[in-house]
């Protein structure tokens, strides 16, 4: 058996070295021809362009890194050239002049640019033996991952709750292995956000596969969206195995693949695929954070029936289903049944859940965190929305671009996807949903003041071992409240139901029972024969 | 300002600690030699596990008690005087106070066996003794094979810690089957067998000889008493029972039996001295319990319950019907009310007894032959609800009522299988009668009776 998981070890680590090399090959070139092509669809007017990119990349066997170089210098050159014009004219006072240029400059940031041409401009074994690379790199990580976690069947003995050694691993306890784990993670995230194009070559594995789906070539985002599937999947199975005995993870496991893989890939590839805007149905705003961006709103305005459903479907979701969902469930039925991201946390973050803080510092810099960047997206919201009725650019003096550019800088590339993920293996798994996500945040209001969702504790049965509040995803010190025989009312309890697997004295359950009594701080706990008359007389 | 003292930071001192705190700014002090940092002994074994690091077992931040103006200080207390109201310590420097709470807990038993106090020989109990386990089984390299002798709940545990890291493990019980002092045959002999599947050697009826010593004073083997049979093992691991951790005080003035004896209001012979926890022993039991309780939640209740007396409300120790939980491996157990083993069984109790045909989940339910009162339940694998049996121990519901709305009592985790249909057919069937199970009630299980 352990042989079997080394070897699956192996195969794993092949595969991921495979995948992150694939980066490194390839020619990168265009011929004249199929640049000028290029200029025409994308209806550049600029002259310097077309100059540049054809003394850059045009018959040039460049690899991606010298390639985005050349790409970008081209773009930026043509852009500084009519900047400077723009500067001469705005000089001379000649305005019609002026005016003129803005046709010529090209937006869009430069490794956007890089990552469009490129996408055209790669040739290379990868690219020609996509489905060979697409075992090499996806089919021997999978291969190799199930044959580490299989043996697990065997190897964690009967079921029950076995977090045997976890604080012995150097993978699981912040050792060495953690911080590599962070560091790839990390660099993932950032050259996923911000140089899209030197992992062009990952696109051309999966093309065939988004070609078939919704009929077009991969992006950076299909390899994503693709990815994160195909580990939850894996990771799943993981899920699986550890807590075969308990029906209630099982259940949900299940839930949160289904709607990843359903609602957030293949749906929207689908709809894409019939020339309908391709949206999720489950992201709810303010996590969908440009849900009314203009961008999204002429794109669903303008695509008839199925768009202004979506329009309404969103708005209803974010104002309707989700606190009634709320009222009867606790904020669970999305966190840790629906939701992406904490699709993520309980399937890849699992091993890592028991390093989210408990302490009482860190309670306190989640709820200024994540009321901030509630308040901040609200605010976001309104000045987008503002400007997009009035048509003017900013309001009560914030820049709309600015802010949007500001929030999915910050909020959506850094904090929900370099640090919220990236930082698992030393922060925990819930980092994003804990301190970060809006959306969390407005569940957690409604869940904390108006729901009917507890954790109960069962009177005086608790032994305050600690497994509970080590096991909390979601730092929060659960033992606290069941010492005390306090039911668990927390905000930020997305009642993934650990705590209640893990306590070995079987004190917790979560319950969805009547809203009175809820909150119950005990004077005196179960066990103590104490006349209760006489105790409420007495105060 | 008055000084109140606490020999021990184990969950009996600390509560009072807290509790006194609450209700009054009198000054504190707790004592301690075993840690700084009151810790739940109830998790040494999952540090040892990997399951958890021990500031995990730590219920409070390190700035609590500062906080809270509770002062800590590490000694050992080597005698009271009770004349002039101070302590000495081993390190000759004193204390005086003005209350004294003596909750020092509980030792592990030792019985006098041939080799009991070689290197190697170790409890479960103090957070030493996990150290001690550290060292001597890292792993099954260094440890290549442990004895356990004591067939009670820390044996059991220490067991699955040694499991845990593959350490090959003998396990000596006296019993003919394993804790059937305590518990019903049908459950005693369902965890013989899941111990077993665990790869633990379980020898039953099998009592400990002496321990033999290598030539460096450390454990090289066992005797068994019956056989004779010589068992090689590195570490042992004595696990039969504790007693009150009270030798210091034994010339001291203060009235002592097994325990710190003391009465309802948890006073001693002394004034102004009183004892909490373990080591108290009561002069007179309470109901059917035993004099001396070593519960991790009585010694918490006493610790309530002394908080109110020493903040001038005085108030007897009065624990309410006897529950208790434990897991062995992988089978959770909890009881409400008593259910005695055959052996203890009383003229008019009676068993009705549900088992699951595969898994291992079990029920018995002890119930009066004559008036059918419901006694005590025992459920293996199952979990209940603590305040739905307080009441109908109250209420003295009978066991037809108790079966009637057993779904109102189930605690299990969401979307988990329910047993109640198949545990009240086969009482129907037993028994002759129609009972039929009513639907769960949020009104019946939040009433407050």
């Amino acid at each position: 058996m352990k042989f079997i998981k080394h070897t699956g070890l192996v195969i794993f680590l092949i595969g991921l070295f495979i995948f992150t090399a694939s980066i490194f090959t390839g020619n990168f070139s265009l011929t004249q021809q199929e640049l000028d092509t290029y200029i025409t669809e994308k209806g550049y007017k600029s002259e310097i362009i077309k100059q540049e990119l054809t003394k850059a990349i045009v018959d040039k066997n460049l690899n991606i890194f010298e390639f985005s170089t050349q790409a970008r210098n081209a773009f930026e050159a043509s852009n500084n050239y009519y900047d400077a014009l723009i500067a001469k004219y705005n000089s001379e006072k000649n305005w019609t002049k002026k005016g003129e240029q803005y046709q010529y400059k090209i937006f869009g940031k430069p490794h956007t640019l890089s990552y469009e041409i490129a996408k055209k401009a790669g040739s290379g074994f990868v690219k020609e033996n996509s489905g060979l690379l697409w075992f090499l790199t996806f089919g021997l990580g999978i291969i190799g991952a199930l044959l580490f976690i299989l043996p697990n069947l065997i190897l964690l003995g009967k079921p029950g709750i076995k977090n045997d050694g976890i604080y012995l691993e150097s993978s699981t306890n912040r050792g060495w292995i953690a911080w590599l784990v962070l560091v790839y993670l990390v660099v993932f995230y950032l050259v996923l956000y911000f140089r899209p194009d030197y992992v062009v070559n990952w696109t051309f594995i999966l093309d065939p596969i988004s070609k078939a789906l919704n009929g077009g070539p991969a992006s950076q985002w299909f390899v994503y969206g693709f990815l994160y599937c195909t580990i939850m999947l894996v990771m799943g199975v993981r899920m699986y195995i550890k807590y075969r005995h308990n029906k209630y993870q099982i259940i949900r496991t299940t839930s949160v693949l289904f709607f990843q893989i359903v609602f957030a890939f293949l749906i929207p590839e689908i709809m894409t695929s019939l020339n309908m805007p391709g949206y999720d149905f489950k992201n709810a705003f303010p996590l969908d954070y440009d849900f009314f961006f203009e961008w999204n709103l002429k794109s669903l305005t303008k695509s008839g029936g199925i768009g202004i459903f979506i329009l309404v479907w969103g708005i209803v979701l974010t104002l309707v289903i989700v606190p009634v969902m709320v009222y009867f469930f606790g904020k669970r039925w999305y966190c840790s049944w629906v939701c992406g991201c904490g699709g993520l946390a309980e399937t890849l973050g699992d091993p890592y859940r028991q390093h989210s803080n408990k302490s009482l510092n860190a309670w306190k810099l989640e709820r200024w965190l994540i009321h901030s960047v509630l308040a901040f997206s609200l605010l976001m919201t309104i000045v987008t929305l503002y400007c997009y009725f009035s048509g003017t650019s900013s309001f009560l003096g914030i820049n709309s671009q600015w802010i949007k550019d500001t929030y999915s800088f910050l909020i959506g590339a850094w904090f929900a996807g370099v640090i919220g993920t990236g930082f698992y293996p030393i922060f925990g798994n819930r980092v994003w949903c804990r301190f970060g996500c809006p959306l969390a945040a407005y569940l957690g209001m409604v869940q904390r003041f108006k729901s009917r969702f507890r954790i109960t504790t069962n009177g005086g049965q608790c032994i305050s071992c600690g497994n509970c509040s080590t096991y909390c995803e979601q730092g929060i010190d659960v033992r606290a409240y069941a010492q005390k025989g306090e039911n668990i009312v927390r905000s930020s309890c997305v009642g993934c139901g650990i705590c209640s697997a893990v306590c070995p004295r079987g004190v917790l359950k979560l319950e969805n029972g009547p809203e009175e009594g809820r909150i119950n701080p005990t004077d005196v706990l179960l066990g103590n024969d104490v006349d209760l008359m006489k105790l409420i007389n007495k105060k | 300002m008055e000084h109140i003292v606490i020999i021990g930071n184990g969950i009996s001192g600390v509560t009072a600690a807290r509790h006194i705190r609450k209700n009054s700014d009198k000054k504190i002090t707790i004592i301690s030699a075993e840690t700084k940092y009151f810790f739940s002994r109830t998790a040494l074994m999952y540090i040892y596990m990997g399951h958890m690091k021990f500031e995990h077992t730590q219920p409070y931040e390190n700035w609590f008690w500062d906080k809270n103006n509770i002062n800590l200080k590490e000694g050992f207390v080597s005698k009271i005087n009770t004349d002039d109201k101070t302590l000495e310590f081993k390190d000759a420097s004193t204390l005086s106070y003005d209350k004294l709470i003596i909750a020092t807990g509980s030792k592990p038993n030792k019985f006098g066996w041939p080799g009991q106090d070689l290197d190697g020989v170790l409890g479960m109990y103090h957070k030493q003794d996990l150290e001690n386990l550290e060292k001597f089984a890292p792993n099954n390299e260094v440890c290549k094979r442990a004895v356990i002798v004591g067939g009670g709940l820390i044996g059991i545990e220490l067991a699955e810690m040694l499991r845990s890291r593959k350490i090959p493990v003998t396990f000596l019980v006296r019993e003919a089957s394993f804790w059937n002092g305590v518990l019903p045959a049908q459950e005693s002999e369902m965890i013989n067998k899941h111990i077993q599947e665990h790869h633990i050697d379980l020898r039953l009826s099998t009592n400990l000889k002496e321990i033999k010593s290598d030539e460096n004073g450390k454990v090289k083997s066992i005797i068994i008493e019956e056989t004779g049979e010589e068992i090689p093992c590195n570490v042992v691991g004595l696990t039969a029972g504790v007693t009150p951790n009270i030798d210091f005080i034994k010339d001291s003035g203060i009235e002592t039996k097994k325990g710190v004896l003391v009465n309802r209001f948890l006073e001693t012979n002394i004034a102004d001295v009183y004892a909490i926890g373990d080591c108290a022993e009561q002069y007179e039991a309470i109901g059917q319990r035993r004099n001396i309780e070593a519960v991790w939640y009585t010694g918490r209740m006493m610790g309530e319950t002394l908080a109110q007396t020493i903040c001038n409300k005085k108030t007897a120790y009065k624990p309410g019907h006897w529950f208790n939980s434990a897991k062995f491996l992988d089978i959770e157990y909890q009881t409400y009310g008593w259910v005695f083993s055959e052996r203890n069984k009383k003229e008019n109790e009676a068993y009705f007894q549900w088992q699951h045909p595969k898994e291992n989940i079990c029920i018995t339910i002890s119930f009066d032959k004559n008036t059918h009162q419901f006694l005590g339940i025992n459920t293996f694998g199952i979990r209940m609800r603590h305040e739905i049996f307080d009441r109908w121990l109250n209420e003295n519901q009978t066991i037809e009522h108790v079966l009637e709305f057993l779904k109102d009592a189930n605690f299990d985790p969401e979307f988990y299988t329910l047993y109640e249909a198949d545990i009240v057919a086969k009482f129907n069937k037993e028994h002759q009668t129609n009972i039929k199970i009513k639907k769960k009630s949020w009104k019946r299980i939040f009433a407050r009776a």
